[in-house]
């Protein structure tokens, strides 16, 4: 290896609290026993955080991206309304993140989890698993191919519903960048009454986990678009990191 | 005046009870997608140093165990390298992946990760951080993912002179980031999200 030795690696931007969900949020009940109650500390970052585990594409299968077929028997496919995600994985400064691993879970198209704690009656659909992933290409793009998901009642205040929702996970760089969040759908009126959407503090943090319906990405007579950018915590130029000590 | 043009970082939200689909389909029963589950297997018997068990369990404040949480860990190899590419001090063994994903146990709560114990890793200024395991855990009920270190207790003299450690306020709470040993080579790292003992939690 040629590189000079103790080259700082950049740290990443403080994370923005007041624009990110509280810990503690009663109208989602289930936070109020799970919310750690004293102040998060706030210290430097180190390279615990600043690194992170890289997934090779060799993880990746042939149908890692494809919903409608990784849980189908052959010649068969998931019932609902065939869609395609697709966007950019950026961060904050608006470069786009390479080598991203995003992995998406989700309900079927009638809001039924493959899951052994699920128990909503809508019936689980036998092609379809529920689960996928794949890692961004050299401009942070990425595509899936799935369902659309139904929308599901839960159990929290008496009749709360999820919106139609897809969940994410995405490991940036750094362990410090590691972020789960959700995608809505254009549209649905059940956003709006969601606590769980609610605990994003700002609308503008709402609208921008919702995508976009995109007519002019759409596979004609196959499958319609849903446009989905995520955010990662933006990086430090190297030239104002603190230098260590003796160099 | 001129735009710095800034992204937000996208607002977390919570993983649910069925992170288990998208992160260890295979613990949650739907087999045939993925080969192994992601982060199951950190070490193979080429990996160099001791090998640990690291075991816990994350309690809500009323005390009852999470048996859904999902519990990731990334640390440092035996010689305190990182197999990342943000690792420039030297090349971290290859036998060694530094990450683990682990769900609890859907009836107990209980999470086992198998790895090895990592060296010291430098803080910025070069002194050094005593060993130390890096957390992140997400449920439902946890809206955006708890970031904690789990320190061992068999490093006295390194955790007191720890740059993190020694920045806590509150000396107090110290003891809730270091391991109880349970037996050779076995550590406990039980989590407490509220009450009188709980967990350091980090904002890095
Ligand atoms: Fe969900």
């Amino acid at each position: 290896m040629s590189l000079t030795n103790q080259r700082p690696a950049a740290s990443f931007f403080a994370r923005d609290r007041g624009w990110q969900p509280e810990a503690l949020t009663p109208q989602y009940k289930t936070s109020v026993a799970r919310s750690p109650s004293r102040a998060l500390l706030s210290m430097p970052q180190t390279l615990s955080e600043i690194t992170g585990p890289v997934f090779g594409h060799n993880i990746i299968g042939p149908l890692d991206n494809d919903l409608i077929l990784n849980f189908a028997k052959p010649g068969e496919s998931a019932i609902g309304p065939r869609i395609y995600v697709y966007g950019r994985v950026l961060d904050e400064t608006g470069r786009g993140v390479p080598n991203v691993l995003v992995e998406f879970w989700q309900a079927n198209a009638g809001g039924r989890y493959r899951h052994a704690k699920e128990g909503y009656i809508a019936p689980l659909d036998p092609n379809f698993g529920g689960c996928g992933r794949c890692i961004t290409a050299e401009d942070g793009s990425y595509e899936f191919r799935t369902v659309q998901p139904g929308p599901y009642p839960w159990p929290n205040r008496g009749n709360d519903w999820r919106p139609a929702h897809i969940h994410f996970s995405l490991f940036g760089q750094g362990f410090a960048q590691r972020l789960i969040t959700q995608m809505y759908f254009e549209g649905d009126p059940m956003i709006w009454k969601c606590p769980i959407v609610d605990v994003v503090p700002h609308r503008e943090g709402i609208e921008s986990l919702i995508a976009q319906l995109d007519m002019d990405s759409t596979v004609p007579m196959d499958a319609r678009a849903y446009k989905f950018d995520m955010v990662l915590r933006g990086r430090r130029s190297t030239l104002f990191e603190n230098r260590l000590e003796g160099n | 005046m001129q735009s710095l043009y800034r992204l937000k970082e996208s607002p977390s939200q919570t993983a649910g009870p069925y992170v288990h689909i998208g992160c260890v389909p295979n613990f949650s029963g739907i087999g045939g997608v993925y080969e192994e589950d992601l982060g199951t297997t950190m070490v193979n018997e080429k990996t160099k140093g001791e090998r640990i068990k690291v075991s816990g369990t994350v309690y809500d404040g009323t005390g009852t165990p999470l048996k859904d949480a999902l519990i990731e860990i990334w640390q440092a190899d035996a010689d305190g390298l990182y197999p990342s590419p943000e690792e420039h001090r030297g090349t971290a063994d290859p036998n060694f992946t530094g990450f683990g994903r682990k769900a609890g146990d859907y009836q107990t709560g209980e999470w086992v990760f198998e790895t090895v114990k990592p060296g010291a890793v430098p803080f910025p200024d070069g002194r050094k951080m005593a060993p130390h395991i890096s957390f992140w855990i997400v449920a439902r009920g946890i809206n955006i993912g708890l970031q904690t270190r789990m320190y061992f207790p068999d490093e006295a003299e390194a955790n007191a002179k720890d740059p993190i450690l020694t920045k806590i306020e509150h000396q107090n709470r110290v003891p809730t980031l270091i391991a109880k040993k349970e037996g050779d080579g076995a550590y406990r790292f039980d989590i407490y999200l509220q009450g009188e003992n709980e967990t350091v939690f980090f904002d890095f």
